[in-house]
């Protein structure tokens, strides 16, 4: 190992420690359920405002967006803000409310008026599975970013990080249950924007603080001239692709408020007006964040030698950030460079580990609280044996992660966090909706609107030419998931949103008039009544 | 009648007659339809304004492409405005609860809890 790789490891472990420890301080004050799934519901707005951000700001983002932009100049901006807008669907429609009428799932605000057993199975289904999407797209995530930032292209290597972020985030949540998540999350996200903004300010001061002479350099130094600047690079060749980014961006932005990992952190804080204030808190962060990575984007596309820019090619973008950060430090081979390398690098492991730990939290839960007290022992399992199966649910959804991990690290990593959203807007989206706003809504309805989603979504992607059928590219490298020779594809879309959320709406609507069911309207009442005034929400525990 | 489906239901929650009360005073139908005449407006504005920036991004290319000061265009000005109005949009609604809302919900909190109190002290004494 050289000294930029011994730095750079050095400052991973530094990371690891730190998240350790929280995690131990954390376990001291967990004792029962709301401890576990909710963190005593103890956090403030503007903690859980900081939390959301760091469970939601994957290293898709951080390196992803950054080197799309990079790469593509305007496309990759354009995929960014769909990710904020999005926000503003949970703040007026899902975040209050949902705090006042659940405890610890998604599924607790539809069982409120539904059968238990159906909403709940289905509720779980649904949660495990976008889970575990989004799960893999971040471990496939980590042993390639490991790889590329320790400079060795080895198999070995990206396996081991796998197990090593598996057994992290299993550790985490068995640990620390929510809390110990929230303060990594909390550590996380200040880790990231901090690292940020050292790094925009150091591009800007570059150019002077001039947007406009950095976007000129950016078009210049990539050779792509003013097209770099304009939307089409990425994305609208035709008209099936102008339509699939479409298709992407309604996924985008109605999957965030169906993401079950950003739910459940609504019921971590005291009452409904904290979740709004995290919200509020959570949209500032994400916002500036994303702008952030526009200068990160467009400053790589500037300042990086050919040589550098080369590397953040053959990356696909990812490497875009990190390389800029040793530039910005005084370049290859310098001290300052490696500094800034490494703490980019340190910065987008915790990334990493911050998300994982949420989204395996978040099935455990689901898991253990809907599947197994609720469908299973039929709401009779004492506070001790549902928290057993929680934990026990996070090492078994851990290793099943890294089982999936493994061989999945040929899988791109923006498609699987794609799918996740869509599948999130699907099946979650209408469910929740229809819930808090229609009174006729019932079990049926939600059952076919979340199987339907989630089958729909899912399917669509087999047929579509992600799995088979896209044919070679120039070099001969396969496109798709399947060997050539298989060719199953029918759907034209690469992303299904855009057919199967209608269908999600549509079945629910179906699934509900096509029955009645006296019981959910009467306790619609209820739920809205509580949703919108708080009244008997779940207290805050004092410790 | 809230409270036979509770068996049927299995429910983790129990039924409370209080709450069929509150949803019958004229503070709730106000606070709900405040509530609801703010969030379906702001929504459909929202995505509308959304919608319309990508199909410009898509279709529009030649107004996207149009410089307005430097090498800023219009594409990049129509996205940076897109974060402005989520701010915006933010920072409205969350003034819109605090001053609409918000003492409405706390007024209806209150009305909830004496009513519980109420009921568990008759309960209590008979």
């Amino acid at each position: 190992m050289d000294n930029n790789q011994l730095l750079t490891t050095g400052l991973f472990l530094v990371v690891v420690a730190i998240t350790i420890y929280i995690t131990f301080r954390a376990s001291r004050s967990n004792s029962g359920t709301a401890d576990f799934y909710a963190g005593g519901r103890s956090f403030t707005g503007f903690q859980n405002g900081l939390a959301i951000g760091g469970d939601y700001m994957s290293a898709a983002s951080f390196l992803g967006i950054s080197g799309a932009i990079a790469l593509y100049g305007y496309d990759g901006f354009l995929y960014s803000i769909g990710f904020l807008v999005a926000w503003l669907v949970a703040l007026l429609l899902v975040a209050e409310m949902l705090r006042n009428s659940g405890r610890f799932t998604m599924a607790d605000q539809l069982a409120y008026r539904m059968r238990q057993r159906p909403v709940r199975t289905a509720a779980a289904t649904s949660t495990v599975v976008v889970s575990i999407f989004y799960l893999l797209a971040q471990m496939v995530g980590a042993g390639a970013l490991v790889t590329l930032l320790l400079g060795v292209e080895s198999q070995t290597i990206k396996n081991l990080t796998i197990f090593a972020v598996g057994g992290l985030m299993i550790f985490y949540v068995t640990v620390g249950g929510m809390k110990g998540t929230t303060w990594v999350q909390i550590v996380k996200a200040v880790l990231l924007m901090v690292g940020s903004l050292l790094i925009v300010v150091l591009v800007l001061a570059h150019f002077g603080f001039n947007l406009s002479e950095m976007l000129g350099a950016a078009s210049e130094n990539t050779g792509k001239g003013e097209g770099f600047l304009q939307p089409g690079l990425k994305y609208g060749a035709t008209m099936t692709s102008k339509i699939d980014f479409v298709s992407l961006g309604i996924a985008l932005v109605l999957g965030t408020a169906g993401l079950p990992h950003i739910l459940i952190r609504f019921y971590t804080v005291p009452t409904s007006r904290d979740a709004r204030k995290s919200v509020l808190w959570a949209i500032g962060l994400i916002g500036a964040f994303y702008l952030m990575t526009l200068v990160l984007g467009f400053g790589a596309a500037a300042m990086l030698p050919k040589n550098s820019y080369d590397k953040v090619i053959a990356s696909g973008g990812n490497l875009a950030s990190p390389l800029l950060a040793e530039e910005v430090g005084g370049g290859a081979g310098t001290t300052g460079g490696a500094i800034l390398l490494a703490l980019i690098a340190a910065v987008a492991f915790a990334t990493i580990l911050a998300v994982v730990a949420g989204l395996t939290l978040t099935s455990s839960s689901s898991v253990a609280h809907d599947l197994y007290n609720s469908v299973f022992k039929k709401g009779q399992a004492s506070e001790r044996d549902e928290l057993k199966v929680a934990r026990f649910a996070a090492a078994a959804i851990g290793l099943t992660a890294i089982a999936l991990a493994i061989p999945a690290q040929k899988l791109n990593i923006a498609f699987l966090v794609g799918l996740a959203f869509a599948v999130a807007a699907s099946a979650n989206l209408p469910a929740i909706v229809y819930n808090m706003f229609w009174r006729r809504f019932n079990t049926r309805g939600a059952v076919w609107s979340i199987y339907g989603g989630l089958i729909s979504s899912v399917g669509l992607v087999i047929f579509s030419p992600i799995v088979s059928g896209k044919g070679v590219d120039a070099s001969g490298k396969n496109l798709s998931l399947l060997p050539t020779s298989i060719d199953i594809s029918w759907f034209p879309l690469e992303n299904p949103g855009i057919v199967s959320i209608p269908l999600g709406f549509l079945l629910g609507y179906l699934g509900t008039i096509s029955r009645r069911e006296q019981d959910a309207e009467d306790r619609y009442t209820e739920l809205e009544v509580r949703a919108l005034t708080g009244a008997g929400a779940e207290a805050a525990i004092q410790h | 009648m809230a409270g036979t489906t509770t068996a049927l239901h299995q429910s983790a929650e129990t039924s409370d007659p209080a709450y069929e009360a509150l949803a019958r005073t004229p503070e709730f139908a106000e606070l709900r339809r405040r509530y609801r005449g703010f969030v379906f407006p702001a929504t459909l504005a929202f995505i509308v304004w959304y919608a319309a920036y990508v199909v410009l991004s898509m279709w529009a290319h030649d107004f996207m492409s149009q410089k307005v000061i430097g090498n800023l265009n219009v594409a990049l000005v129509f996205g940076l405005l897109q974060f402005v109005t989520t701010f915006g949009l933010a920072w409205l609604y969350a003034r819109y609860s605090n001053t609409h809302l918000d003492p409405l919900a706390r007024h209806l909190d209150e009305q909830y809890l004496a009513e519980r109190d109420l009921h568990e002290h008759s309960r209590k004494e008979s």
